[in-house]
């Protein structure tokens, strides 16, 4: 039943994919460097959180607690300006400094990717929703892609796409007589044959199902829309999210102050807080990253999807894309006519979430 | 002279009676108690808190939004003093202006509390950091650093010139206070901006929101100053004027009728419409999906505010200067409720996408609210202390230091 033809591969027309895995790091001193004093570096970050009650006093323990090379890099890590802000040359230092860090914490040699958005790109994200089968495939590819917390405790667990299912609902025949609604003082309030079909964003996305497709259930994912204008950018005090030139709304994680503001402004619900410190095994970890992406994070910030920049701005296909066994998501650049995402966009019957509230997404649903 | 004023400032409010010292350290307790549960959040991370992804805020935004009201709230004094010229009310205006310094300081140690990296606040503070002018945040600190600054220097000034002899320059001193009068209605409505501002939480997205808070904070500012004042009536030689109490009273029966009011407003427009949007308040007021967590606070502060309303109506309850702060209190507690984990919590229930999930606060976030709290008394005892000293004239310049500790 899968026919789908146009999976995910490379070479498409639109995707310019060369299929070229971002560079790792080429600093000899990442590897040699790689198995040092992993227990040390762990306690060493416990005792440094525990007292960074501020800047200062944190930044003073951590010049304290160690004399060493690693304080003063924990040191230009505290004190590096906004992403945005940094000059190339800042950029590079910081994507060595992390790549070394990460290197060390997770032994294995990790790179950092700072590709910026390349001209003529606007990434766009079309899904099919009538082909969704429910399988949460999805999900699974984009924790592993996307390093995402996977612990046991609640709030470990981060997730960035949502599969709701809907039920079909029906209409109840023994319910088109007035079934449930008494009529006080003469007064119709109306009827209640109509169990609900087809509600919008009351699904749920905990189901367990012996199999899926289910046959009263459809299926509706949801992740970061990628506004065009996002109200969690507009309200974020100090800036550290916005959106890049080529689409998506990116976050610096170590610029975030984990005020929250973004997630209340979200109305997909599609920004997640690190209650603790990533729950992250070493040998789970994806050690392909991108600054603004998939690079591992803090506690105390947040974090959601940015359409895998590490493997987008390479020309290849976010995680989930890849994985969809049906073929309903659908990815590329808008600005290209060729592309299978401005084809679905010029063909097919689309709608956006919340269109309502002006937030203009860049990741449309339609349905053949 | 400031050195003398400093010195014999501190050496006269760090004296005190048995009654003085014990309050204080029960205090110190309760703050013990905070910094070691923020010494937890710091480490472990907010999970020690019932904070979740679905609801990221709770207690603490509850207790922040409220606190501001209060510190709103003592430009209730302010305004009859230098507007009105209100004989009573001007004698005392710098004790509303200690507990608005007071008030704004247990906010930001909310904002503090709340923040998932306090150890990167200066992000926001230029020229290391970066201030967003398109951020409610970033307006909010803005304002309440402003009232901070406003209210301690027309305070210490006022009290400088007291303990000096010298009156001040009122070319200079009646424009800040009257900026002041002003700047506390910003601090307030642009605190309802940041939850009002937010269309996807339909909870909070409402235009009544600013004179709502504004409604609910004159009646919990002056209620907490009623009563702070017939504490002061009763442990001290300073005697506050009743009509200034009465003045009071008006003002918070008042305002309180007002939120009453809006409260039904908002009830009646959001129910009989029953939209999904009326979620939240419905989760409020009845529960959701079998979810009732809210339900006895929002009926309990519904009952508070009611009761407390109904008894400053009556002149012989609201007269009486024995009974009248249980009504002050009953008021405090009803919008303490009302306006705080009765607002924040529901603007997250249920989820941008339909999720229904509840929100129980921890002991740590119990115990950090409460040692707050602490400190803010702490701090509202000594400068209230130090305040009464001076307009009793125990601090006084060039009185000797045996005679200024009585």
């Amino acid at each position: 039943m899968v026919t789908e033809s146009k999976r995910p591969d490379c070479g498409q027309p639109g995707s310019a994919c060369s299929c070229a895995v971002p560079p790792a790091s080429a600093d000899p001193a990442v590897a040699a460097a790689a198995d040092e004093a992993k227990p040390t570096r762990r306690s060493f970050l416990r005792s440094s959180g525990m007292l960074s009650m501020s800047s200062l006093m944190g930044t003073a323990t951590l010049m304290a607690a160690t004399g060493e090379a690693k304080a003063a890099v924990e040191w230009a890590e505290h004190f590096q300006k906004n992403y945005r802000l940094m000059t190339d040359q800042e950029k590079q230092e910081a994507r060595v400094r992390l790549e070394k860090r990460y290197s060390q914490e997770y032994g294995k040699q990790v790179s950092v990717d700072t590709t910026p958005a390349q001209p003529g790109m606007l990434m766009g994200y079309a899904l099919n929703i009538r082909k969704c089968i429910g399988c949460r495939r999805c999900v699974k590819a984009c924790v592993e892609e996307n390093n995402q917390s996977r612990g046991s405790r609640p709030g470990e667990r981060i997730e960035w796409i949502q599969v709701l299912r809907m039920e079909r609902g029906k209409f109840d025949p023994t319910k088109v007589d007035q079934g449930g609604y008494p009529e006080g003082l003469g007064i119709q309030v109306g009827g209640n044959a109509y169990t609900p079909a087809g509600q919008v964003l009351e699904g749920q996305y905990h189901y367990t199902p012996e199999k899926v497709p289910e046959a009263d259930a459809t299926y509706m994912p949801i992740a970061c829309m990628q506004c065009e204008k996002p109200p969690c950018v507009k309200v974020c005090p100090v800036r550290t999210t916005y959106r890049e030139a080529d689409g998506p709304v990116v976050i610096d994680y170590n610029w975030c102050i984990g005020c929250k503001m973004c997630m209340n402004a979200c109305p997909y619900w599609a920004r997640r807080f690190n209650l603790t410190t990533p729950v992250l095994p070493k040998q789970d970890m994806n050690p392909v990253t991108h600054y603004l992406g998939n690079r591992p994070r803090m506690r105390g910030v947040v974090e959601k999807c940015h359409w895998c920049l590490q493997r987008t701005r390479h020309g290849r296909y976010p995680a989930c894309v890849e994985v969809c066994p049906v073929g309903a998501r659908k990815f590329g650049n808008l600005l290209d006519p060729e592309s299978e995402v401005s084809k679905v966009l010029a063909r097919k019957n689309v709608f956006r979430l919340k269109a309502e509230l002006n937030t203009f997404p860049k990741f449309f649903y339609f349905y053949d | 002279m400031l050195l003398r004023f400093v010195s014999d400032y501190v050496r006269y409010v760090l004296k005190g009676g048995t009654k003085f010292y014990a309050w204080m350290g029960a205090l110190a307790v309760l703050i013990v108690g905070m910094l070691y549960v923020y010494w937890l959040q710091n480490t472990e991370g907010l999970i020690v808190t019932g904070m979740t992804s679905q609801i990221h805020d709770g207690l603490y935004l509850a207790n922040l939004v409220f606190l501001v009201g209060v510190a709103a709230g003592a430009v209730t004094i302010v305004f009859p003093a230098y507007v009105y010229h209100h004989e009573g009310m001007h004698k005392v205006t710098v004790l509303g202006e200690m507990l608005a310094i007071s008030a704004v300081i247990m906010v930001m140690m909310f904002v503090f509390a709340h923040m998932g990296r306090p150890d990167r606040l200066w992000h926001m503070i230029p020229p290391f950091g970066i201030y967003s002018f398109s951020s409610m945040l970033g307006w909010d600190v803005l304002v309440l650093n402003g009232y901070l600054f406003l209210n301690f220097v027309v305070g210490f000034w006022y009290l400088y010139s007291k303990y000096t002899g010298k009156p001040v320059n009122r070319k200079i001193f009646m424009p800040l206070v009257y900026v002041s009068i002003v700047w506390a209605l910003s601090i307030h409505t642009v605190t309802a901006f940041l939850l009002a501002t937010n269309p996807a939480r339909p909870m909070w997205f409402h235009s009544m929101m600013p004179i709502r808070f504004i409604a609910t904070a004159f009646a919990a500012g002056p209620a907490l100053i009623i009563i702070a004042f017939l504490v002061i009536r009763k442990n001290t030689r300073f005697w506050i004027d009743d009509s200034a109490i009465k003045l009071l009273a008006t003002i918070v029966t008042w305002c309180l009728g007002i939120a009453i009011f809006l409260t039904l407003s908002e009830i009646v427009v959001e129910l009989y419409a029953r939209t999904e949007h009326a979620n939240g308040l419905y989760y409020l007021m009845f529960g959701l999906h079998g979810l009732t967590g809210l339900v006895p606070w929002f009926w309990g502060a519904v009952v508070l505010m009611l009761v407390s309303f109904v008894l400053l109506l009556m002149p012989s309850f609201r007269n009486d200067m024995n009974k009248l702060p249980i009504a002050c209190a009953l008021a405090f507690a009803g919008i303490w409720i009302e306006k705080g984990m009765g607002l924040v919590v529901p603007g997250f229930i249920p989820s941008p996408i339909g999720e229904v999930t509840e929100y129980f606060p921890t002991f740590v976030e119990w115990l950090m609210t409460l040692g707050i709290w602490a400190f803010g008394f702490f701090i509202l005892t000594i400068l209230l202390k130090g305040a009464i000293g001076i307009l009793l004239g125990d601090i006084k310049y060039g009185a000797s230091p045996s005679a200024a500790a009585h």
